[in-house]
């Protein structure tokens, strides 16, 4: 169970002014659950706790975890703001520092509101409880009369009524700002004691709220890491080397430093392996603005010792990862018998091997931070997914202990898991120390796609053995990509076990012989996880190959098939394949387990709402995929219409999302919609390559990402309703799209996509 | 050598070189940080601002050559409430938001030019980019901010 500490007694008197927060709530958390004494308690009025109320009423929530689209700064506040009975219009949502007194503020892996469903509304339930103590105590009646209701405290008696009793106001009240100071006094529930509202009385969980950043969106107020402008900054834009862990020779800055603006330049060393997120050196070009900090950057001369990574080269290390898949890998599952059900000549055998190259994130807002390093302090602002990670790293950048440093999470402008990595806010540490002024790094859109963290290239093989039926006996995958735990420990070069439960391990198909293997490869990149990460490529290849299988199986209806092989309702127990620790999103099986029947329901749902089986004109198909993933079921039908020149439209994209409880609806529902064109941007476009080790992409011209007119013109989400457990949002509508758009576009034309991204030259009508 | 510049009314007496793109200008010496960098050679549309109305991708225009009045997100609309910006947020379009300045200088342009777009015209002039996928939004407000018009 968990603690919750009033933070608000130490001094509580003195802290009393207009507007000032009086009542405050804190906590401490470990992993497993326990309560642990809270070391240092803060002081009353310190921005690090996550409700605290003020006497003029004004109740600030703070967001421990980062936005970058997602809404999760809404999110967390419906949690708050329901339990705790506060009014929507009188709350001020402020973002947390990085800080382990806060927990994990590791924004990733779509798991908010899975890690703080019921945490934060037990602090609005603590409070909200402490508030009607509050009332009782200065009404001198019993608490059980009390009631919080939307943003003040009413005095209720219960009167027979007819059979049973009802409550009536007596018209006793009291406002939160007005209890706030008595609260403050009172001792906290303990956690046995909370008592968390039934789900009929919410009034803002499950509500499609507006999001609390929208307006400062909208007029062009929002502060993103971009934005962050200090009194004196200096302006920063670095080269790196073009090649991972290449090393600057020499250089000569003569030209860039006769650049107006231009004052200096900074060296940053190369990093140590493993590179994880540290910086990774260059030349910084400091100025007064930013363009001036480009302009002198492009007239830098530097020669660089290109290292070890200057082999990379695109062509051949497919080939590599390709060979590489057709020969046994390290077994993750194993169920039956594969190879027996392959050498039985009755059995029809179907084969297939799959590519998919590596993405960048290519976030709207580059990566882009400020520090001011003081001698013996140091702040950092920066639009960063874990702001406890920019801490961290910032501090080892300038040889600082992390305590002094205070790290500031702006809006990010985008992120996809990119701004998981603060090497940027390492990059400003350090140059801010070395010209002892604030200064604004901000990458161009060349170093953010050339300089990057890449998703995992990846090539696949897959096998199945067909019974009579059609129905697949056995189904034997192997899949090979250069692992993220690469930039952990430099000499990995097999995925973990967690990597391939990110969509291999965990496939959900009644088949009674499974394998399921991995084989190595090198890594001359760093390598990143990206939007639901490696489910992209392996729901790509699962979901193609059902659609492979069901034309081999006598061209079956697809939904009719996928449903079949998805089998009966059940939990899928991988212990039974040999799979002692599936990962399963950090979520546990017993309350998340692989639920079958849910994912046949998402694609019954999809099915029937996309009208599936209705007749298309020509060059038109509809395609679907289904997919579990960050414990959140989604199935996807993705209609096309291929132009003779081998433009795809999309007329109609239908999804059926089963995320369990869903926290803010028309968020999730955005999350969905972008999820597809996100998905869509990688499949018609995305691709990174390298020659002599560095990428050969540099900006939208060359890494084309989708527009409006790429897009779907419509776009459908329908969610699941569902009392289970919430489920993340943020990625789980990626990986079933690719497969879903490929598979309608076999439909329409015959055409079997099996390399990413598409050449929508080979689509043309013959 | 000093350049003269009226952004949102106000005009700016600006020592910076003529060939400095206006984005910086905005963003670093006005102080103006609405208006986005996303690519720095016209391709994603972050940066877009009204010259004389026109919508135009402040990244690439050197300030020395703008002779026209200035409009950034943040001028747009009276009292910040344009037409557009209402759309918006009725349709809780944005995501992370950090494009939408731009897409909501783009559609004020495009309505003013076509106050009535078919979806072709809107697939032609709204060419920004969003790497959140908000595009399906951002037409069903620029057709809600049409009728509202």
């Amino acid at each position: 169970m968990r603690a919750i500490v009033n933070l608000s007694r130490r001094g509580v008197l003195r802290g009393i002014a207009a507007g000032s927060a009086t009542f405050v709530l804190g906590g401490e958390f470990l992993a497993s659950g326990r309560a642990l004494a809270v070391p240092n308690l803060p002081t009353p009025f310190a921005p690090n706790l996550f409700v605290s109320i003020g006497i003029d009423g004004t109740v600030t929530l703070t967001a421990h975890r980062s936005d970058m689209g997602q809404g999760i700064r809404t999110g967390l506040a419906q949690l708050l703001a329901d339990e705790l009975e506060a009014d929507w219009n009188r709350i001020v949502v402020t973002q947390a520092e990085g800080d382990e007194k806060y927990g994990d503020q590791y924004t990733d892996g779509s798991r908010s509101v899975v890690k703080n469903f019921q945490r934060m509304r037990e602090f609005g339930a603590a409070a909200r409880m402490m508030l009607e103590q509050a009332a009782a105590k200065s009404w001198g009646v019993d608490v059980s009369e009390c009631r919080a209701r939307n943003h003040e405290v009413v005095h209720v008696r219960r009167e027979k009524q007819g059979e049973g009793f009802v409550e009536v106001a007596t018209g006793r009240k009291a406002g939160f700002g007005e209890l706030a100071p008595i609260a403050a006094e009172l001792p906290v529930p303990r956690p046995e004691e909370l008592k968390l509202k039934p789900r009929k009385d919410w009034r803002y969980i499950g509500k499609p709220m507006r999001q609390v950043d929208l307006d400062d969106i909208t007029h062009g107020r929002a502060v993103y890491g971009i934005d962050v402008r200090l009194p004196g900054m200096k302006y920063a834009s670095i080269q790196r080397c073009p090649v991972l862990l290449g090393r600057l020779v020499s250089y000569d800055a003569s030209e860039a430093l006769k650049v107006p603006g231009v004052e200096r330049v900074v060296e940053i060393p190369p990093p140590k392996e493993p590179v994880e997120f540290q910086a990774l050196g260059g030349l910084a070009v400091v100025a007064s603005n930013t363009w001036a900090a480009m302009e002198g950057r492009k007239r830098l001369k530097i020669q660089w010792d290109p290292g070890p990574h200057a082999v990379y080269e695109s062509s051949a290390y497919r080939k590599a990862l390709e060979t590489t898949a057709t020969k046994p890998g390290k077994v993750r599952r194993v169920e039956g018998d594969v190879d027996a059900a392959f050498a039985d000549r009755s059995l029809k055998v179907v084969e297939a091997a799959y590519w998919s190259p590596h993405f960048v994130h290519a976030p709207m807002e580059v990566p882009a931070a400020v520090a001011d390093v003081r001698d013996d302090r140091a702040e950092v602002w920066a639009c960063c997914q874990d702001a406890q990670a920019l801490r961290k790293t910032a501090a080892a950048a300038i040889g600082m202990d992390a305590a002094n440093v205070t790290a500031h999470v702006t809006l990010l402008g985008g992120a996809f898991g990119r701004k998981s990595k603060p090497d940027f806010g390492a990059e400003a540490a350090f140059v801010s120390k070395a010209v002892g002024a604030p200064v604004k790094v901000t990458w161009s859109r060349e170093d953010d796609i050339r300089n990057g963290y890449y998703h995992a290239a990846a090539a696949q093989t897959v096998r199945a053995a067909l019974g009579a039926d059609g129905k697949p006996v056995a189904w034997h995958h192997r899949t090979v990509f250069p692992p993220i735990m690469s930039i952990f420990d430099q000499t990995q070069r097999l995925p973990w076990g967690w990597e391939l439960d990110f969509g291999l391990t965990d496939l959900p198909y009644a088949i009674p012989n499974i394998r399921l293997e991995a084989g190595e490869a090198d890594v001359h990149v760093r390598i990143g996880w990206k939007r639901s990460v490696q489910n992209i490529f392996h729901a790509f290849a699962i979901g193609s190959f059902v659609d492979e299988l069901a034309v081999a199986a006598g061209n079956r209806d697809r939904v009719e098939y996928l449903l079949e092989l998805i089998g009966p309702p059940r939990h899928i127990d991988l212990t039974q394949g040999g799979v002692a620790d599936y990962f399963n999103y950090d979520g546990s099986v017993e309350i998340y387990p692989v639920d079958t029947g849910r994912l046949a329901h998402v694609v019954k749902l999809a099915a029937e709402k996309a009208r599936w089986g209705q007749p298309l004109g020509p060059r038109r198909g509809m395609g679907i995929a289904a997919h579990r993933s960050f414990l959140t079921y989604v199935a996807t039908v993705v209609e096309t219409e291929v132009a003779p020149d081998g433009t795809v439209h999309i007329p109609r994209v239908v999804m059926a999302v089963d995320a369990g409880t869903v926290v803010n609806p028309d968020r999730v529902k955005a999350q969905m919609e972008g999820a597809c064109i996100y998905a869509l941007s990688a499949a018609f476009f995305g691709e990174i390559t390298a020659k002599d080790g560095a990428i050969q992409q540099s900006n939208f011209h060359d890494y084309p990402v989708a527009r409006m007119a790429n897009a779907p013109r419509r776009i459908e989400v329908h969610l699941v309703e569902s009392e289970a457990p919430p489920g993340g949002v943020g990625e789980p509508g990626v990986p079933p799209f690719a497969p879903a758009l490929c598979n309608a576009i076999f439909a329409a034309t015959g055409k079997r996509i099996r390399s990413l991204p598409i050449v929508h030259e080979d689509l043309k009508a013959i | 050598m000093t350049v003269s510049l009226v952004v949102n009314g106000v005009r700016h007496e600006i020592d910076v070189p003529p060939e400095m793109p206006l984005l910086w200008v905005i963003r670093d010496v006005i102080g103006l940080t609405g208006t986005k960098y996303g690519c720095g050679i016209a391709q994603c549309g972050a940066c877009t601002v009204h010259i004389d109305g026109a919508a135009t991708r402040s990244c690439s225009v050197p300030v020395g050559s703008v002779t026209g009045a200035v409009t950034t997100i943040e001028g747009l609309g009276a009292n910040g409430d344009h037409p557009v910006q209402k759309a918006w947020a009725e349709h809780d379009v944005p995501q992370c938001g950090y494009c939408q300045s731009g897409q909501i200088m783009a559609a004020a342009a495009l309505l003013k030019e076509h106050p009535k777009p078919t979806d072709a015209e809107i697939d032609a002039v709204m060419t920004n980019i969003c790497r959140c996928g908000t595009y399906t939004r951002i037409r069903t407000a620029i057709k809600a901010a049409a009728e509202a018009i």
